[in-house]
């Protein structure tokens, strides 16, 4: 019994631990918490929405692309499982969109291509100096891996989405080339509001909200920072429900040899 | 340690073998009927969790290392490409990761167990300094490994301590440069580290295999911390321990499967998914969670030299432990005011860990102030004049027999 004591005060420590990276975000003396709209992918069994991903992606080729780069997304992964699932023809389609530098030719001239499968997404910018120089000196940082590479994970990209057009408290300084944004750390953000209602047009003619735009395009990147999350999550539930067994037939096997022991 | 068991061999090909290259004698005598004293708890239990923990770094390390590339240009795109194009990479990548961060927890665990019980006394001293050295060797290894998938993190904890390594006087610069390879963290530095984190896991793979060498000249301590009277104290390795230790393995690894398929990336930090870049400094620079107490300490003080000597210090004094704790009795458990002690310390060490986290201001650097002094304390005061004074409880006089020994009940 004080063993098993011992044991749950240990969970409650680590269980203490792992609760404090909760964060707020203060701006002014409000103290903004970030907005959890509760995503299909969330908890042990969570999966991606497909319908969703779509949207997202459509966003994403839309809106954002025209400054950010996903550099680790390849045309192929937009039709694996576990990510939007589009057929392979339409992956095709959404490649051939895009060209590509692919080697020289015999005389030297650099050979040009439409994009297959196998290529990435394309790079809105030539360097990182042209990035720059054409956002007033900031970096639109790549977003493959956007939502991993923040705390406070895809709720943050979800809120800092929405985080515009809200009064500038008293006392706070944004510099002309900022937008206010009370979930961006220094609440002045170079990026200006990419999101307006109707920025873009679903083909599955769902309403585009700001608030549905954010929630499909932060899905779209939650998926493309973790696109095993689903293998992950299944492959998980079999070595647990495995694992569980084997931890009580090993507890059985332990108290019966020792049970003679004194 | 006196047995008696002997390994007879039974036919003429063990007869053969046996007088060649005695191996079976030596598994037989030393793993199979090796006299385990048969009180142990399950805080025993993780030894075992600590040689699968280091096979399983060794083993995931060697595949990532195939697909790794050990270039600043490249080694941030590699990890990734492990995660998303290597079959299983992410798994394989997530167990490696996690596994470090599972592997300090139960070395913690290990060495707050030996504390707990005295298991660095007479005669285990060599196996204490031994362990010293293999959580040296851990740290600095798994130092090496966090800088390795080049993010911001990596890169900019990399400056940092090998900054402080520079406060060092004497030796300070050149070994700055050793470790540089250049004049700032850069391909040099990072080639160095993959080939170190290569070899350095099987260095503590030696230092392991030293380390049960020197546990099997006086066996295992136990809870109650007197030595092994006779058989009756004891049982033979396998089943009994081989069996126990599994089922314990089992029970960790269900923890260490929560990380790895459901929370993967809860003991990292967001800031090494951002590929390192020597002109963007992360507002708030941390190691990995098992290293924040000692980072509390060094910034416990407000001279760098001093806090570097402290936090060397601090791993330096646990060398010196058998000899700084001069109660003869060994376990805890007959050590009533040790036992309050020890459990302050436990909580201090916590509290380093909680503080190495937090930005050294106000209270937190108070506060961080006055358990380093405490984590100094324990060592250097508490266990040295403590041993003196100390009145110990009644104890049994052997393992098997519970009644109390004359003359401590005299002494009661």
């Amino acid at each position: 019994m004080l063993k098993l004591i011992k044991i749950k005060s240990l969970i409650l420590i680590f269980s203490v631990f792992f609760a404090l990276s909760n964060e707020a975000y203060s701006a002014g003396g409000e103290t903004y918490d970030l907005i959890k709209p509760g995503f299909s992918f969330e908890g042990p069994t969570g999966t991606y929405d497909r319908a969703q991903l779509r949207r997202g992606y459509q966003v994403y080729r839309e809106v954002c692309a025209s400054c950010h780069s996903m550099k680790q997304l390849a045309f192929r992964n937009l039709s694996q499982k576990g990510g939007p699932e589009y057929t392979e023809d339409d992956a095709k389609l959404f490649a051939s969109e895009y060209t590509v530098i692919d080697g020289f030719d015999d005389y030297g001239d650099p050979v040009e291509r439409t994009r297959i499968l196998s290529d990435r997404f394309p790079n809105p910018y030539d360097s990182k100096e042209a990035a720059k120089a054409s956002n007033n000196g900031a970096y639109p940082p790549d977003l493959s891996l956007i939502t991993k590479a923040r705390s406070g994970g895809y709720n943050y990209i979800y809120s800092l989405l929405q985080g515009y057009g809200k009064e500038i408290p008293e006392g706070t300084e944004i510099s002309d080339t900022l937008s206010y944004n009370p979930w961006f750390p220094g609440n002045g953000i170079a990026m200006y509001q990419p999101l307006y209602e109707e920025s873009v047009e679903y083909e599955d003619g769902t309403f585009a909200s700001i608030e549905q735009m954010s929630a499909d395009v932060t899905a779209f990147l939650a998926w493309s920072a973790e696109p095993e999350m689903e293998e992950r999550k299944r492959l998980g539930f079999i070595v647990m429900s495995f694992l569980i067994i084997f931890v009580l037939l090993m507890f059985f096997t332990t108290t019966r040899l020792w049970k003679d022991v004194h | 340690m006196d047995t008696d068991y002997k390994y007879e061999p039974k036919n003429g090909l063990t007869r053969w073998l046996d007088s060649r290259l005695p191996l079976m004698r030596f598994t037989s005598e030393h793993v199979l009927q090796f006299p385990t004293p048969k009180n142990l708890n399950y805080f025993w239990t993780f030894g075992f969790i600590l040689t699968m923990c280091l096979v399983t770094q060794i083993i995931t390390g060697i595949i990532l290392a195939m697909h790794y590339a050990p270039s600043t240009l490249l080694a941030f795109d590699s990890v990734e490409h492990i995660m998303r194009n290597v079959n299983y990479g992410w798994l394989i990548r997530y167990i490696h990761s996690n596994g470090a961060s599972m592997f300090f927890l139960a070395v913690f665990i290990h060495m707050f167990r030996g504390l707990y019980y005295g298991s660095y006394k007479e005669p285990r001293e060599v196996i204490w300094i031994l362990g010293c050295i293999i959580y040296l060797l851990m740290i600095v290894t798994a130092f090496m490994g966090y800088v390795l998938p080049w993010g911001q993190m990596s890169f900019w904890g990399a400056t940092v301590i090998i900054n402080l390594v520079g406060t060092l006087p004497l030796i300070g610069e050149s070994l700055t440069q050793m470790l540089l390879g250049g004049f700032a963290v850069d391909n040099p530095t990072l080639n160095r580290f993959f080939s170190l984190h290569y070899l350095l896991p099987f260095i503590i793979f030696g230092v392991v295999l030293l380390h049960i060498w020197a546990l099997h000249v006086p066996g295992n301590n136990n809870p109650v911390g007197l030595s092994v009277q006779g058989k009756q104290d004891t049982v033979a390795f396998h089943p009994y321990y081989t069996v126990k230790d599994f089922f314990a393995y089992t029970v960790f690894l269900l923890l260490f499967c929560y990380f790895i398929f459901y929370n993967p990336n809860a003991l990292g930090h967001a800031d090494n998914y951002i590929e390192a870049d020597a002109m963007v400094t992360p507002a708030h620079i941390v190691p990995e969670w098992y290293l924040l107490p000692f980072y509390a300490i060094l910034r416990a003080v407000p001279d760098k030299l001093a806090g570097v000597l402290l936090m060397f210090g601090a791993i330096a004094v646990l060398f010196f432990l058998p000899w700084l704790d001069t109660a003869k009795v060994r376990s805890g458990r007959y050590r009533p005011i040790f036992r309050y002690f020890y459990v302050l310390f436990v909580i201090d060490c916590l509290i380093l860990g909680y503080l190495g986290a937090q930005v050294p201001e106000g209270i937190y650097l108070f506060l961080s102030r006055v358990t380093t002094i405490y984590y100094f304390a324990f060592f250097l005061l508490v266990l040295p004049i403590l041993g003196r004074i100390e009145k110990m409880k009644p104890m049994p006089i052997g393992i098997s027999n519970s009644e109390l020994s004359r003359d401590m009940v005299a002494a009661e």
